[in-house]
């Protein structure tokens, strides 16, 4: 292979121009054009890289602001030790008093020994007037603007079992005559498909049954939004907005603190309040006493009850997930 | 004795290996006996843990007419239905609204078949009475409800009808429960419809336009 190019130069001009060809050129040293195009180039690219480099870390300079060198350290909820959940919940408190002028309690209750939550609703006078998911909007601290909820009520026509086809925007008188309300909430499931799809492993379900996230842990990939057939889980499109007077202090680290943009979030049966011995908000805030909470190893408890005597059904069973919230009828 | 040890050096390891472990079984002879001793009061502080109460909200207090009338103090002047009815003679056969007159004018009733003196006790209107004649008095109303309403009272008493509050747990809190008429008005007691609170605002299951449109 003969490259005829370095040979090139020392070949005579062999045109009508009036150059003397060859090497010996009356033009500048091609070294100092080349240094000079070069130094160019060198300057624009070094130019080029610092300005990347400056935007890559950008997010750094933004942790000092709204998220801490601590909270990108943060370990897993789970391999966090005593001291260091006090840490955390210090500077989550810390957080609050900062960014939202709330004076707040940040607890981290465990399950209850021996306790195994189930829920369950009466559909026979359940009337649809959403002041459980009204409860949960409050209690939870869910972004005010965006009426946040973990409870969606559905409007169904009556004869109809399928909650897909229900409607959760009826504005007007409730309950209609030919329609009954089906509130749907996290399901708590005993093989939670929102678990399994968890690419960090950000979620798992707890002792007592309730499926849990680690709002300082999840990516926001909203994998889980997508795997629940139940439509449980929501996103945090924005840091959530709500005024100092109306945020609920008492608040726990696994369920309703203030959560983070970008982060999912569910319903915990409350935890901060059920894991204490309390009923959930949503329980309390039913005008008609649809709602029964309880623990399903107690043959004594309400729930129990329920399961043992009523017409119970759960949502989606083909699918096999094994919800602990049920649903019946009155006779 | 030294001269024992001087013939025979290893009963000397051999009463070593004696003397540890007869100390060694004390120590464990004194641990389990203390252990027992620990384990004690901790079984007699578990029994089975006290229950908080289940209250259930008190019914009306005994209704008064207002007479419109103020005393010195500025308090209305209230009257007991006896007052009144202590000097007419009861009418069994008045069992719709319109009926009405004088102060129970423009009552909203709707009760089934019931009349008047279904649950008003004619003998003392200052109380209610049960079918059976007994007497009741107004904030023990619940026992009149029960006996036409018995599921509704079997599920009310096993917490899965009628609204209530406080703790699941009865060992870590106290519950209050809402008494029938807190929620259903005695003279109209269907639930009235009600206005839904907290509309939605996500976009997920917006309704699709019917077909027909």
């Amino acid at each position: 292979m003969n490259d005829p190019a370095p040979a090139s130069p020392k070949t005579p001009c062999g045109g009508n121009c009036s150059c003397s060809g060859g090497p010996a050129s009356a033009s500048p040293p091609p070294g100092d054009e080349g240094s000079t195009r070069r130094a160019v180039l060198k300057g624009l690219g070094a130019t080029l890289g610092v300005a990347a480099y400056a935007k890559a870390l950008a997010p750094l300079t933004e942790l000092t602001k709204e998220a801490s060198m601590d909270e990108f350290l943060q370990k897993h909820y789970k391999e966090l030790s005593k001291d260091e959940i006090a840490t955390v919940i210090a500077r989550l408190t810390q957080e609050a008093k900062e960014q939202y002028g709330a004076d707040v309690t940040i607890s981290d209750p465990k399950p209850q020994e021996g306790v195994k939550f189930g829920y369950a609703l009466n559909l026979s006078i359940c009337n649809g007037c959403r002041k459980c998911a009204e409860a949960c909007h409050l209690e939870n601290n869910h972004d005010r603007p965006s009426h946040q909820s973990y409870i969606r009520v559905f409007e169904m026509t009556k004869g109809s079992m399928d909650f897909e086809k229900g409607n959760v925007h009826y504005d007007h008188p409730v309950p209609q005559p030919d329609k009954y309300y089906m509130p749907v909430q996290c399901q708590q499931c005993e093989h939670p498909p929102c678990v399994d799809v968890c690419p960090v492993e950000a979620t798992w379900k707890e002792k007592d049954g309730i499926v849990v996230v680690d709002y300082n842990w999840c990516i926001g990939c909203r994998y889980c939004e997508a795997a629940c057939p139940y439509h449980a889980r929501r996103f945090n499109w924005q840091k959530p907005q709500i005024p100092a007077a109306e945020i609920n202090p008492d608040q726990s680290y696994l369920s309703n603190r203030i959560r983070p943009q970008g982060v999912m979030e569910k319903c915990t049966f409350c935890l901060h309040r059920t894991r204490n011995g309390r009923l959930p908000a949503c329980l309390e805030a039913c005008p008609t006493g649809a709602r029964v909470f309880g623990d399903l190893n107690d043959p004594e408890s309400e729930i129990r009850w329920v399961l043992e005597n009523k017409r119970v059904f759960v949502l989606k069973e083909e699918l096999g997930l094994k919800p602990q919230f049920f649903y019946f009828f009155d006779e | 004795m030294s001269r024992l040890l001087k013939q025979h050096p290893s009963l000397a390891w051999i009463a070593l290996v004696v003397f540890a472990t007869l100390c060694s079984l004390a120590v464990v002879w004194a641990q389990k006996n203390l252990g027992a001793a620990e384990s004690a009061p901790v079984m007699k502080s578990q029994p089975k843990p006290e229950k908080h109460p289940v209250t259930i909200k008190p019914g009306p207090p005994t209704p008064r007419l207002d007479t419109g009338l103020k005393d010195a103090q500025g308090n209305a002047i209230t009257a007991a239905c006896s007052t009144c009815h202590s000097t007419t003679t009861p009418n069994t056969t008045r069992n719709t609204a319109h009926d009405l007159f004088q102060a129970h004018r423009g009552l909203n009733y709707a009760h089934g078949q019931l009349t008047c003196l279904s649950c008003h006790n004619a003998k003392d209107y200052d109380t209610l009475h049960l079918a059976d004649g007994r007497s009741v008095a107004f904030p023990d109303v619940m026992t009149l409800c029960a006996q036409c309403h018995g599921t509704a009272m079997r599920d009310y008493l096993h917490g899965s009808h009628g609204g209530m509050n406080g703790h699941w747990n009865l060992a870590q809190g106290p519950r209050v429960r809402n008494n029938c008429v807190n929620c259903h008005d005695p003279h109209h007691p269907k639930f009235p419809l009600v206005r839904p609170v907290l509309p939605p605002r996500d976009r997920i299951s917006v309704p699709k336009v019917p077909a027909e449109h």
